[in-house]
């Protein structure tokens, strides 16, 4: 074995000019462009059917997704589904916006396997307010659902077990919010169950 | 105690006793169980040997990752990430780094490519060795642990030479590598790789003819293609069952276009066809790596990165081919120097949700099979 063989050289050599870091580091202090309108067959099909509850369409750094109006989303989620062949339900969570009318954004991440391309749906929903569950779409979708309950206290209406499931099942308060403080915890769970003053 | 209390009593277990036997008996495992890997529990329904029913209670390793995140710079927060899947910490290390870079919009020069490509696949052979190690242990074979965990010491090795550490490595750096490789660095993998092929040939040979392996495995934990895309399982157990997909392959990142892989898939979808195609993968493995050293361009292995990362507005999901799946990182910018939001999308977590699916209606020995064979980290599953 040689340390590195000469037999080779040839594409990385040549690979080396344009992979100069020069434009890269140009590129980084720049303002980024921000989403660009996302426009195609499905898109328009989409608004025909769905009009103006598809808010916005958009691309960001290569990544498609659509911004929908609630009352639309288990429809959409489903047309998407078995019309448009985004056939898996790669990952499902909220983000959590206090400042705003309707600060529990969802997040559902689909992905096609015939077509290769992912898509984001991404809809907002009031505190309180009952998202319905996809689980009849994607079994997968049950853990999911129960973290994002867990962690946001988001209910998700027709699932079949809505428990918690990473934090213990009597504990109170939902950690990822955003007005829950990094060191915040159940003190009563904490003193009952593991006999001491504080976690932390 | 009089006699009548006694056989009252007596009388009373008597019927206990009846009960039992056309009763659910339910078994708890864990979470302080050898085979569960880590600290799953598992509560059994079970008829006699056959599982009627379980339950997986997970969360006693769930630390709050993602709520760590928010409260890190974008640099601060790469080494927690080692700590989700520990047997593979270079994978995880490789998804948030990508994952950031894409926020960020940055390009990473073709050597700090090259070289995650070899540590991550070097990461993704020591994971499997852990994998296959324990898992022929869970079904009685001893011997395989040993072989397996003695070659998986020459990786931590290179690891270790490279970054000081061996398991939570935090190899790589936002914009690329913190350090180039060390001196000898290229020999020494390739010498890693002339050795594990025959070694992979060993352990096959140890395991894959054996009868009670065979016995133990073939038919056991079925899972459909279509279950598994239900499910939204990923990785090696979904290419088991006869799915093609792999996202070096399918949605090349980090050069992984410029090498020529196979991607191993099975046709049975049990247990026996998921270790044939992780040992397949380890084979596989080992031909990026050697392109990836003899193909190992020069310059520079750091892009040039502000000293305090401010990605601007906006979200970004990035995924790669983790050892167990498919490892996705969600990330939310809000334009400042800490996530507003990090996700990450555990494979582990995901494709344990299968395990019921899968034991229902088989033996109860064959549940610890089938938590092998989804090769499962319980850091990752909780976070």
């Amino acid at each position: 074995m040689s340390e590195v063989p000469e037999g080779n050289p040839p594409k990385p050599a040549s690979e080396k000019v344009p992979v100069a870091p020069a434009p890269a580091a140009a590129a980084a202090p720049a303002p980024k462009p921000g989403p660009q309108p996302w426009q195609c067959e499905m898109v328009q099909q989409l608004k025909a059917v769905y009009g103006s509850a598809i808010r916005e369409a958009a691309t960001f750094a290569g990544q498609n997704y659509l911004i929908a109006d609630r009352s639309i989303c288990r429809q959409l989620l489903a047309t998407l589904c078995a019309e448009h062949g985004y056939d898996r339900l790669t990952d499902l969570t909220a983000v959590h916006y206090p400042k705003d009318d309707l600060p529990i954004e969802m997040v559902w991440i689909l992905y096609s396997m015939s077509g290769n391309v992912r898509v984001r749906v991404k809809v907002r929903f009031g505190d309180g307010e009952e998202v319905p569950t996809v689980t009849d779409h994607w079994v997968g979708a049950n853990w999911m659902e129960r973290e994002v309950y867990d962690m946001f206290g988001v209910r998700f209406a027709g699932h079949p077990d809505m428990r918690r499931i990473l934090l213990p099942d009597e504990w109170t308060g939902y950690p990822l919010r955003k007005d829950y403080d990094l060191q915040k915890q159940d003190t009563d769970w904490v003193r009952k169950n593991l006999g001491i003053e504080s976690g932390q | 105690m009089s006699d009548n209390q006694f056989y009252e009593s007596f009388e009373e277990l008597q019927l206990t006793r009846n009960d039992l036997d056309s009763k659910e008996l339910v078994l708890n495992m864990g979470p302080q169980h050898p085979s569960t890997h880590g600290v799953l529990r598992v509560i059994l329904k079970l008829d006699g040997e056959k599982v009627n029913g379980l339950e997986c209670v997970i969360g006693y390793l769930h630390r709050g990752i993602e709520k760590v995140a928010e409260s890190r710079t974008w640099a601060q927060f790469a080494p927690f990430v080692d700590r989700l899947d520990y047997t593979a910490a270079v994978a995880n290390n490789f998804g948030y780094c990508l994952a950031v870079e894409k926020l960020l919009g940055l390009e990473i020069p073709k050597r700090a490519q090259y070289l995650r490509v070899i540590l991550t696949e070097l990461a993704r052979i020591a994971s499997h060795q852990v994998w296959l190690g324990t898992h022929v242990l869970d079904i009685g074979a001893v011997t395989p642990l040993f072989y397996a965990f003695r070659d998986r010491e020459t990786i931590l090795n290179v690891f270790e030479k490279y970054c000081g550490a061996r398991l939570t490595t935090h190899s790589f750096r936002i914009g690329g590598c913190r350090w180039d490789a060390y001196e000898g660095f290229s020999r020494e993998v390739l010498g890693i790789c002339d050795d594990l092929g025959p070694r992979i040939h060993e352990y096959a040979n140890l395991i894959t003819g054996n009868r009670i392996w065979l016995q133990r495995t073939k038919n056991v934990g079925y899972i459909s293609a279509a279950d598994c895309l239900s499910y939204g399982i990923t990785g090696p157990v979904l290419r088991a069952s006869g799915v093609g997909l792999d996202l070096r392959k399918a949605q090349p990142y980090s050069s992984y276009e410029d090498f020529e892989f196979d991607i191993p898939t099975g046709a049975n979808c049990d247990t026996f066809d998921r270790y044939m195609v992780r040992i397949e993968e380890m084979r596989q493995s080992i031909r990026i790596i050697r392109q990836a050293v003899e193909g190992l361009p020069e310059g520079p292995i750091i892009a040039r990165v502000p000293k305090v990362i401010k990605p601007p507005v906006g979200e970004v999901y990035v995924s790669t081919e983790a050892p167990k799946g498919e490892l996705g990182y969600f990330l939310v910018s809000d334009g400042t120097a800490q996530p507003y939001r990090m996700r990450v999308r555990p494979p582990s977590f995901i494709n344990l949700q299968a395990l019921e699916k899968m034991a229902k209606g088989g033996l109860v020995a064959d549940v610890v099979a089938i938590i092998g064979t989804l090769d499962i980290v319980l850091g990752e599953v909780d976070r």
